[in-house]
């Protein structure tokens, strides 16, 4: 409301003065200009994600036979066909379960951590943040091998904890960092209170710390819940039969007898579902998060 | 906020050192011992001194020849990334609507291509640009460009950085939004009443404000293009040819395909170098700027 008003005086202010051009750029047009370059933005995005909908509800007949831009028969045959193969869930169920170890891991090791990096100066404290941040930026491919023969050599291999272990390397430089940015943001005053108050240090950590910084947890949760989700470089690599990811599972389809177009989009599909559920809820969030609380 | 001495914090850390020590040095080091062996199966390995480093730097052998094509190409298109994602990201994050049920919604859509399994986002594409299946694939023909991205290296590669800015742009997009709301109206209308221009909003006001997260945009979008594995490998499988051949792709076909171990390790370290170089010298720009920031606010 305020925003109208201010731009409103500036129109009559900018036609008294003659700047008709700053007006312009301030005012009118621009407002169109932002929702037309949202939309096609926005339109950019969801076509491909429309495009593999739209082939998972279809026949793979009617996907070979040309081009249509909506099924003409809907059929939930694909669909229904991963929810009763057991092959095929249990990999949405390996996924899940070595992306929650990561997360819980994770976070649980990086808050001690990061409230050690937010409060106190300690001997080679900068190198050591310096040399956990290179790890997030370590290439997952020059870790495939070593890893390989690491979780082999201690009999976790084919196992969730491998995974959920072997992403901790770039997902607990990662909770750090964030978590870091959040308590920064807590004045070290709380901290002598509660101890004036006669709180040990573990229990104002979790009664009065981590309740104000609950949208920091929440924020690298969904972070490393994230970078677990899509990787599978290692994830692959780490496992054979039993923990074997759902991504990795998806090229199956390519062996079968000729391409099953039709079963590859609907995993596909299902493999956007847990993600596109985890922003909904922390949508609000999502902004100050992508700044990893630092702004 | 100044931080008091105390090295009993050491212990505070000990548990994430430890984790991230088992996970890193401990295979590090096995790619070290790799690096200076040779084996001719049969898990048999002669010591090879700083044969395969000597071997990869010089690009008239075969192995150095094929490590620098793949570091030119993967530059290359770190180049073309940010050249690209960076502007685009300011771009969409000017355009996020202020208020109102839309921002969730646009914030929601944006995010959902960066929670899309990597070789996912592959596969979307594979299909999305087939010639035969694909919507974008069909329509590019039909429109009587002859576009074949497992046939052409130029289609190709505009295949793989329509995909990534596909994948990344929100991610530059929702760090700049997140720099611009911490902009106070204020500013905005002090801009009104000096009578700036749009651009002048954006140079004096915007810009600078945005400095940090774009700084943190840069640094994430380098260094996970400079390490893009999976998306082009399933895309196009480092083809037509080497054409978009990056350098993990390269190193996983060494060290997992070839099972050349030692060459493997080496490109690994070099590789890792490189990596290590540049990430210290973003942190460095990093801790200035902020040692800046806390200077003026102070």
């Amino acid at each position: 409301m305020t925003d109208t008003i201010a731009i409103g005086t500036a129109d009559r202010k900018d036609a008294k003065t003659g700047t008709v051009a700053a007006n312009r750029a301030l005012a009118g047009p621009r407002v169109n200009g932002k929702a037309v370059v949202m939309t096609l933005y926005l339109v950019f995005l969801m076509l491909p994600i429309y495009w593999l909908v739209n082939m998972s509800l279809k026949t793979n007949t009617e996907i070979t036979s040309g081009l249509t831009l909506w099924p003409r028969q809907i059929t939930f045959d694909n669909y229904i066909r991963i929810f009763t193969d057991q092959s095929w869930y249990s990999g949405y169920i390996n996924s899940l379960t070595y992306v929650v170890i990561n997360t819980v891991l994770s976070i649980s090791f990086a808050l001690p951590a990061a409230y050690a990096f937010s409060r106190y100066r300690f001997l080679g404290d900068k190198h050591l943040f310096f040399w956990l941040l290179t790890n997030r930026m370590a290439p997952p491919a020059v870790f495939a091998l070593p890893f390989f023969n690491l979780y082999s050599a201690i009999g976790l291999f084919d196992t969730p904890w491998a995974v959920a272990l072997a992403h901790c390397l770039f997902n607990i430089p990662l909770a750090v960092w964030i978590l870091e940015g959040f308590m920064s943001g807590v004045p070290r005053e709380i901290d002598e209170t509660a101890a004036i108050d006669g709180y040990s240090f573990p229990r104002f950590f979790v009664k009065i710390f981590m309740p104000l910084i609950a949208s920091g947890i929440g924020v690298a949760a969904f972070f490393c819940f994230m970078f677990s989700w899509v990787e599978l470089l290692l994830a692959r690599t780490l496992t054979t039969v039993n923990a074997k990811p759902i991504a990795a599972t998806m090229t199956r389809t390519i062996s079968a007898s000729g391409m099953d177009w039709g079963m590859l989009a609907a995993a596909g599909v299902l493999t956007i579902v847990p993600g596109a559920l985890v922003i909904w809820f922390v949508r609000n969030y999502i902004a100050k998060g992508f700044a990893l609380g630092r702004v | 906020m100044t931080k008091t001495l105390n090295n009993k914090a050491w212990f505070l850390v000990l548990p994430v050192f430890a984790i991230v020590a088992f996970s890193a040095v401990l295979p590090l080091m096995t790619v070290v011992n790799y690096s200076v062996q040779d084996t001719f199966g049969n898990n048999q390995f002669f010591w090879n001194g700083i044969g395969w480093f000597q071997e990869l730097l010089d690009p008239s052998k075969e192995l150095g020849g094929r490590f620098f094509e793949a570091l030119w190409r993967t530059l290359l298109f770190s180049a073309i990334i940010l050249a690209i994602e960076i502007p685009l990201g300011i771009l969409v994050a000017l355009s996020m609507p202020r208020e109102g049920w839309t921002v969730a919604l646009c914030l929601v859509l944006m995010a959902l291509p960066l929670l899309i399994p990597w070789n996912v986002v592959g596969t979307i594409w594979q299909v999305f640009a087939r010639g035969d299946i694909g919507l974008l694939g069909w329509v590019v023909n039909h429109l009587g460009i002859d576009y074949n991205y497992t046939g052409d290296a130029l289609d190709a590669w505009a295949t793989i950085i329509v995909m990534d800015v596909w994948h990344w742009t929100s991610l530059v997009a929702l760090l700049c939004y997140a720099g611009l709301k911490s902009i106070p109206d204020a500013y905005y209308q002090a801009a009104r009443i000096d009578g700036a221009s749009r651009w002048a909003v954006f140079r004096t006001i915007q810009l600078p404000k945005m400095r940090r997260v774009l700084l943190i945009a840069v640094l994430l979008r380098f260094m996970d293009s400079f390490m893009i594995y999976t998306e082009p490998f399933v895309l196009t499988g480092g083809g037509p040819g080497n054409a978009t051949t990056f350098l993990s792709i390269d190193l996983v076909k060494l060290a997992l395909g070839q099972f050349d171990l030692g060459k493997a390790a080496a490109l690994s370290l070099v590789y890792n170098l490189i990596i290590l170089a540049i990430c210290w010298v973003f942190y460095t720009v990093m801790t200035n700027v902020d040692a800046d920031r806390e200077r003026v606010e102070a």
